[in-house]
């Protein structure tokens, strides 16, 4: 999600991005309920072919998310080889499969900004209690932006321990880092002041496309 | 050529009718703690472009922040076409924009085409002007390639457009700039002096690289609080670095 999009013009890409959520809570709860292989493994296909051929994306942008989670697949199905047997550890690995290839077109083709319109639908009732959705967006948009950004300030300051004679991961980093991440804070307030956040509107609650 | 010159006219049609701006310092006085870094500062600001300079720890960053609010003077007033910036800091920080020396802290939206719809958002302009503001900075600073593209993987040349592109969409009268070369390497420094001395706003800009005031209208001195030397970067530029050395 950091730096997942994909620009493009698919149908995939204009469909709301509420719609894209609302379908991929729906599937996450259909494919919990069917315990099918043929089934799940149809659903699997159908997600693929929906994220190279209805979303045109490249299957990197697929594989790139299948990779990070391969390991703990494969340990599932491990475990199911040893507690109930191949054909629900095969079912189970596929469902988690299909789950993480659908998110990944998801989010390969809507914006963050679309995503974070729709949190900040789901979050308006919240207004009746004094909470501001926007702030939620915001501060949601902001997560987003700022964890490569510290995980690069944190890359900084273990070079230059490195480069001090510290060439193991020290609990040590975590003062200096907190120190850096605080007076970027400091800025980074004033920059929303400057940048006139306190005068954003309530958002239009609308669903937003991609 | 490193943007259009197509966009560099849309833009200058855009922004050529915007008044000047007048901002006045009166008695100004503010300290951090125990610790005074500016003493009875009385300035008035009416050109166009004004170079601030000094040492470090001068009091250089805190006179910038005092000139949009970011800063409320401890004592006297800062005023800006006649608004105080301690009673009415959100119209004058719709007048006076300020890029930050560290373009890191600035962007705060994931992708170079959201952040740049982040400050018309604020000012709650109509969807369709947000997209053509949006649109032209992208041209004139040469993102338009990156639009979708996550903000932490620019270069840090990219990242200081984008985040004068962050305040020039939100059109202000002067744009207040804080060190903004310090963290670049000499093509990207000439890069965005370049991209200052083509602005149509009137700008302010605290800087160590004396070379970016050679055409400015003033140059302010600072040293230990106080404004020293005031005048054409001619003469006070000369005197500081005879000070200095």
């Amino acid at each position: 999600m950091l730096s997942l999009y994909v620009s493009g013009t698919s149908p995939v890409h204009r469909a709301p991005a509420g719609l894209k959520l609302a379908v991929l809570a729906a599937l996450g709860v259909t494919l919990f309920a069917i315990d099918r292989l043929e089934l799940v493994a149809g659903a699997f296909v159908l997600v693929v072919a929906l994220g190279l051929l209805g979303a045109r994306l490249p299957a990197r942008s697929l594989t790139s998310q299948i990779r990070s989670v391969w390991i703990w697949l494969a340990a599932l199905f491990c475990f199911h080889l040893l507690v109930t047997g191949p054909l629900v550890g095969a079912v189970a690995v596929l469902r988690l499969l299909t789950l993480v290839v659908a998110a990944a077109v998801v989010t390969a083709t809507t914006r963050v900004t679309a995503l974070v319109a729709v949190i900040e639908w789901l979050a308006s009732p919240l207004r009746a209690f004094g909470v501001r959705p926007a702030r939620i967006g915001l501060v949601i948009a902001m997560t987003l932006r700022f964890i490569p950004l510290v995980a690069d300030r944190a890359a900084r300051l273990r070079e230059a321990q490195a480069a001090r004679g510290a060439d193991r991961l020290r609990l040590g980093l975590v003062v200096p880092l907190l120190v850096q991440v605080l007076r970027m804070a400091t800025t980074v307030g004033e920059a929303l002041d400057a940048r006139g956040a306190d005068d954003a509107p309530a958002r239009r609650h609308r669903l937003g496309t991609a | 050529m490193p943007w259009g010159r197509r966009a560099e006219r849309a833009t200058a049609e855009s922004t050529a009718a915007l008044p000047s701006t007048a901002i006045e310092l009166r008695g100004v006085a503010h300290s951090y703690g125990d610790r005074p870094v500016l003493t009875d500062l009385s300035v008035t600001l009416t050109e166009r472009r004004v170079g601030v300079i000094g040492a470090n720890g001068s009091g250089k960053s805190t006179f910038a922040r005092l000139l949009n609010g970011l800063v409320v003077p401890a004592e006297g007033s800062v005023l800006v076409d006649g608004l105080d910036t301690r009673t009415q800091s959100r119209e004058v920080r719709r007048r006076v924009g300020f890029v930050f020396q560290d373009p890191d802290a600035q962007i705060v939206h994931p992708t170079v085409e959201e952040d740049l719809a982040f400050g018309p958002h604020n000012q709650r302009l109509p969807a369709g002007e947000t997209a053509r503001r949006v649109e032209e900075a992208l041209l004139r600073y040469d993102l338009a390639g990156h639009r979708d593209h996550p903000a932490h993987l620019l270069s840090g040349g990219q990242k200081q457009l984008l985040a004068i592109a962050g305040v020039l969409v939100m059109h202000p009268r002067r744009i207040v700039f804080d060190e903004p070369t310090t963290l670049l390497d000499l093509a990207n420094t000439r890069r965005v002096a370049r991209v200052i001395q083509e602005l149509e706003q009137d700008v302010v800009v605290v800087t160590h690289h004396l070379d970016l005031l050679d055409d400015f209208d003033r140059v302010l001195v600072f040293e230990e609080g106080r404004l020293v030397a005031d005048g054409p970067p001619g003469e006070t530029v000369p005197w500081y670095i005879a000070r200095a050395t």
